[in-house]
């Protein structure tokens, strides 16, 4: 959400120039301290396994075809053979809830990727070269930013279409500005720091000091954007479900399961809702978590 | 401090920076709008309309002429101040927004009211005990809050405390059927009825609030827990408060008096992205309830491509946004004058 | 029952300032029993029908609020519920016509006590300028008064203060019932005159907003998006005066909420409400529901002629043998409507309408089918849904799309959303395969075909064309159903619609309505909208 800018606001987190070897071995360590001092961030860390599992098994775990239909049993509550119980049309809800991990993930990650890509490299250039370039873009992401986001993001699928891609680049735009606004403050705050300089005069042209040197700085404070965003993401594509510009049926996913299942609550049939949404739930929470996690690594002042 | 002249030149300066991105909110909201599928020609010439009849709506709306003259003809027309007619409401679209905004406004003010009397405590207990299990469930609570879809959240809620146990009211909007609107003078309800003394529809008023803002109230407790947190343990960590625990101030004296308060500038600028987020992200929740906000309009409108709504709804919230954005970089200068508007 | 008590408060809302202004509730006058509350899902856009872009769930101001020349009769359905009842027409505002002596005018006799709810008298310069407004502002109402052959202002002749006449431009038996439609409503024009202007004759954006009728409700109160709130007019002369003082239409777009709310008993009823609620709410204590079937109204799979494959009548028929139509009756309907599959023969015995065609689910006949076509190893063609029908629609798809895989018939499934749903599916016509739920007002076969399968005409999205069919509906349309040429003609036109299939269906919906118990007076009609004119309550 609005994370990135508040760590832009409250203090960069600086790294320092000792020997690549030796900044690798203290976050290792650092990273094993965090872990097992913080039993959340371990937690956290074992679910995110555990969904990536998920999505890359799923098929081959889900007992039952996701898809299939059986009007006989249709709506059934948990039961042995159906642990989930079944949807309106007879679909076996434990099936559908584990194939969705993939495409959610898939959506999620696809979604950030993209405007981490976009946005580092917008932000970096405008932050190391300045002038328009950097004018103009810092027009374009206020522009973007001064949008009801949400809304911004059910325009363009609306526009484009509901399909998985266009639910990505939506998701992908309305994230853009997080990364560029992130990466140029990183970016042009060193663009004179003393080891910049010392790269330039042996000789690296600028994009190869921007790409080896200025950027790999800002990644860290990325990361923590990255998997708050991951979260986000699959919160916004269960939204845009929400109000029918989701994921075309019958594919599943979590958002829309939920947000069928939403209608059959008041009749009773809560397992169509509650179960997607637990795995939803659990796996935006995890992305939460892991970020949190991540922000203690990177940066132990900042914890939350 | 500034002399007050220059201040009220940084504003205008401040306006001035946020006017191109006014200005291209204007532009991408025209373009998106029309790249929407659907005709309004033909949802406006309603069932059974011909060929001949939308040709004629289309031509009457503006539609068949180019885009950039389409463009320019709204920017003439926004100049003057009008947003055109809603297709679906059939009411003029700046009037419907008047009239919606107050209700997102008071659900949206109300559920940060009580998301920050819930956060703030969370993020202060949480920053006096780092470490501690307190810590770790303050953390759990609040990401468990951002990780639910508002509007399962919101129907959730609604079946539990309305359907299964009845203690809330039916999920009707702003106020049960069985009462008469106040007048208006803010437009928020529970104040507008409370400056009549009619304690009774204040009374509904707040109690149909109450879901719709422990919904929102619950996906906002993250962000401004984590800055209170965040802040405050910056704060204890720093001299000043060291050397008045040193002077031998109790530590209530000095969580409240000195930590605090200086802890408080990065949470209220979290504060005014919180809000704007929320009053955008508020769409769902509002569908849920039947909230007739202006989040729930511009998803009707959306889906029907009523280009004047949608344009309309965008426009004002951006206006809004950069309005807000404005005050809280003036309530900063008033909360610590070390700070200037015009870095 | 304190919360419903209404609350004195010095003045309403200035936030409506243009619907009628500063209501003062006194406590006893909103009692309980005097009010009653119901609850849609859809949202009112205008109150007055022939306004452009006015949508379907407004037309019930037009019921409520407005009379017309003439009206349909009751009649008690098998299920004890009311139902409007097409074969009789009765008064309304007219007390009595008649057909001129050479056939080519009627003449109607106005009621001499039929007053508007200002007191003024309705005079024949009403009607005439009532029905003008319907055919001159163009778009729906002129098409709908068009189907009964009313279509220009120099038809209507205010002959006397009492009398009116419409001089006929063919006989046809689509006239008369077409007044009773909720087009033709008779304003106040002398009211609707005052606030007329140059750009604006027919006063469009007053009664946009007002309501200057003589029906049995007022608009006391219109919160757009929220809600509307009638109030009885004490001086409605055209039926017994309702059992209940006020109406309140609340909207709420949430199902799960609607049927919270009644099944609570926080509101008389819920209109419209979804054949899996209607299902379960008939069982609940304190609730009944009201299930009529929707007269010429047919739920359909649509294959588009425009699609090459579907050119060939062989491949049309072989999806009509492909469709689970039990399962989908069973899973998208929940049993609730009439079958429209498994008819017995090629050719219809009657010519009841709707009736069932002659399909069922039959995979090897399908594949039969299918290989004497150059289809025979299937095609990939997209199955498009209404996402405001998706209730429905939904289900129906994907067993429908279960049923095309069976046969190498592979489909995706597209939601176009309500307002996209019109353009492209019925206007431009180019969704290759879709569902659809046209019903006809004017409870006649051939009027159904007039408009669902005759080349270029609106509902027939399959871009079906067959000049033999033309021929019979404009033979048959204004024909009288006792003229002798009538049956066969249908006969032979159902004949070529069972065999030809561009529109397969899938079951005769129901119109689904759940109230509380002590709510009487619900009366289903063709329109599909709210009637509160009946509406009582037990014990009020």
């Amino acid at each position: 959400m609005t994370d990135t800018t508040l760590n832009a606001a409250a203090g960069l987190p600086e790294i320092d120039e000792r020997s690549l070897g030796m900044r690798i071995k203290t976050q290792v360590k650092h990273i094993r301290y965090v872990l097992t001092s913080n039993p959340v961030t371990l937690l956290a860390f074992t679910l995110f396994v555990m969904i990536v599992i998920l999505g890359i098994f799923g098929p081959l775990i889900a007992p039952y075809d996701p898809l299939q239909t059986n009007a006989s049993i249709a709506l059934q509550p948990p039961s042995w053979s159906h642990w989930f119980g079944t949807d309106q049309l007879g679909r076996d809800v434990l099936s559908r809830v584990i194939v969705a991990t993939r495409l959610d993930l898939l959506i999620s990650v696809c979604a950030v990727a993209i405007s981490f890509a976009a946005g580092s490299v917008v932000g970096s250039i405008a932050g190391y070269y300045g002038g328009w370039f950097d004018k103009i873009s810092g027009r374009f992401i206020d522009t973007i930013m001064a949008f009801p986001l949400f809304v911004l993001a059910m325009g363009i699928v609306a526009a484009l279409g509901n399909t998985v891609e266009n639910i990505v680049y939506a998701t992908a735009i309305i994230n853009l500005p997080f990364y560029a606004r992130v990466a140029r403050a990183e970016v042009n705050i060193r663009r004179n720091a003393g080891f910049v300089q010392a790269a330039k005069l042996s000789g690296n042209s600028d994009a190869r000091v921007l790409a080896c040197h200025i950027f790999p700085n800002a990644l860290p404070p990325m990361m923590v954007q990255i998997s708050l965003n991951m979260g986000w993401a699959i919160l916004n594509a269960a939204g845009l479900s929400f109000i029918g510009l989701g994921v075309r049926p019958p594919t599943p996913e979590w958002g829309i399961m939920v947000a069928e299942g939403a209608n059959f609550i008041v009749s009773g049939e809560w397992w169509m809702a509650i179960f997607p949404g637990a795995a939803l739930m659990l796996a935006v929470f995890t992305f939460n978590l892991l970020g949190d996690g991540l922000r203690d690594i990177v940066d132990p002042r900042q914890r939350t | 401090m500034a002399a007050p002249t220059s201040r009220l030149g940084t504003i205008a300066r401040r306006l001035g920076q946020a006017l191109p991105a006014l200005f291209g909110v204007i532009v991408v909201t025209f373009l998106l709008t029309r790249a929407l599928p659907g005709d309004p020609a033909a949802y406006f010439a309603g069932p059974a309309a011909d060929e001949k009849s939308i040709a004629q709506i289309r031509e009457s709306l503006g539609l068949d002429r180019p885009l950039p003259e389409q463009f320019l003809l709204y920017l003439k027309d926004l100049a003057q101040g009008k947003m055109g007619n809603s297709i679906s409401t059939g009411q003029p679209v700046a009037e419907e927004l008047v009239r919606r905004l107050p209700a997102s406004l008071e659900l949206t003010f109300f559920a940060l009211l009580l998301s920050l009397a819930i956060a703030v405590p969370m993020g202060v207990l949480a920053a006096t005990h780092p470490g501690k299990p307190i810590d770790h469930i303050c953390r759990f609570i609040v990401t468990a809050g951002v990780s639910l879809p508002t509007f399962f959240t919101g129907l959730a809620l609604v079946f539990v405390f309305y359907y299964l146990l009845g203690w809330a009211p039916s999920p009707l909007g702003r106020l049960d059927f069985a009462y008469v609107s106040p007048p208006t003078v803010t437009g928020f309800y529970v104040i507008d009825a409370l400056l009549i003394g009619d304690f009774e529809t204040a009374g509904a008023a707040l109690a149909q609030l109450t879901l719709p803002a422990i919904t929102l109230a619950l996906f906002t407790l993250a962000p401004l827990a984590r800055m209170t947190r965040a802040s405050m343990l910056q704060v204890l960590s720093s001299e000043f408060i060291r050397t008045a625990r040193a002077a031998g101030l109790s530590g209530a004296t000095v969580l409240g008096t000195y930590a605090f308060r200086n802890a408080v500038l990065p949470v209220i600028t979290t504060l005014g992205m919180v809000f704007s987020f929320t009053l955008g992200a508020n769409v769902l929740v509002e569908k849920v309830f039947a909230w007739p906000g202006i989040g729930s309009y511009a998803v009707e409108a959306l889906v029907v491509s009523d280009y004047a709504a949608v344009q309309g709804f965008v426009l004002s919230m951006a206006v809004l946004f950069v309005a807000l954005n404005l005050v809280i970089d003036i309530l900063y200068t008033l909360i610590d004058p070390r700070i200037q508007l015009d870095d | 029952m304190d919360r419903r008590k209404f609350i004195k408060t010095a003045g309403a809302t200035a936030l409506s300032a243009n619907v009628l202004p500063f209501l003062k509730f006194s406590t006893a006058e909103a009692a309980p029993a005097g009010t009653a509350v119901v609850v849609i899902g859809q949202t009112l856009n205008s109150l007055d029908l022939h306004r452009k872009g006015t949508n379907r769930p407004s037309y019930q101001i037009s019921v409520n609020c407005y009379d017309r020349l003439v009206s349909f009769g009751t009649k008690k359905m098998p299920d004890g519920s009311l139902s409007y009842d097409y074969s009789v027409l009765k008064p309304d505002l007219a007390e009595s016509w008649e057909l001129t002596a050479d056939g080519k005018s009627l003449i109607f006799k106005l009621r001499a006590d039929a007053v508007f709810s200002d007191g003024s008298s309705v005079t024949a310069e009403d009607v005439k300028w009532s029905l003008d407004r319907a055919v001159s502002l163009g778009g729906f109402p002129a098409v709908q008064m068009k189907a009964g052959s009313l279509i220009k202002p120099e038809q209507f002749v205010a002959v006397d203060e009492k009398t009116f006449k419409i001089d006929l431009i063919r006989p046809s038996k689509l006239t008369l019932p077409d007044l009773a439609v909720p087009v033709p409503f008779i304003i106040n024009s002398k009211v609707a005159k005052k606030h007329a202007t140059k750009d604006d004759p027919w006063a469009t954006e007053y009664l946009h907003r007002n309501v200057a009728g003589s029906g049995a409700y007022k608009v006391t109160r219109w919160d757009p998006g929220q809600q509307l709130v009638y109030e009885r007019n004490d001086k409605w002369t055209s039926g017994p005066l309702p059992g209940v003082k006020r109406v309140i239409v609340r909207e709420v777009p949430s199902g799960a909420t609607r049927r919270a709310l009644i099944e609570r008993g926080d509101v008389d009823m819920s209109f419209g409400v979804s054949d899996k609620d209607a299902k379960e709410l008939a069982e609940k204590k304190g609730v009944s529901v009201v299930a009529t079937p929707i007269e010429n109204c047919i739920y359909c799979l649509c294959p588009n002629l425009a699609f090459e494959p579907f050119q060939d009548k062989k491949v049309r028929q072989a999806v009509a043998f492909t469709v689970p139509y039990e399962e989908i009756f069973k899973v998208a309907a929940y049993g609730q409507g009439v079958p429209m599959w498994g008819g017995k023969a090629a050719s219809p015995a009657d010519i009841s309408w709707p009736q069932p065609f002659p399909y069922s689910t039959n995979i090897e006949k399908a594949k039969a089918l299918l290989a004497e076509t150059k289809y025979k190893d299937g095609f990939e063609v997209p199955l498009s849904i209404n996402l405001s029908l998706a209730s429905w629609m939904e289900p129906a798809a994907l067993l429908i799309q279960e049923g095309l895989a069976k046969v190498g018939i592979k489909t995706t499934i597209e939601k176009i959303p309500g307002a996209n749903w019109r353009s492209q599916a019925l206007v431009e016509k180019k969704l290759p395969l879709h569902l659809e739920n046209f019903g006809g007002w004017l409870n006649y076969p051939d009027y159904y075909f007039f408009w669902a399968y005759l080349k270029g005409h609106l509902f027939n999205s399959s871009n079906y064309d067959n000049p033999e069919v033309a021929k019979l509906v404009d033979e048959t349309l204004h024909m009288e159903v006792s003229d002798p040429a009538y049956e066969p003609k249908i006969k032979r036109l159902l004949e070529i619609a069972f065999d030809d299939v561009p529109r397969i269906p899938l079951w005769q919906p129901t119109l689904n309505s759940a109230m509380s118990t002590k709510l009487t007076g619900y009366e289903y009609w063709f329109h599909r909208q709210l009637d509160a004119r009946k509406l009582g309550k037990v014990g009020a």
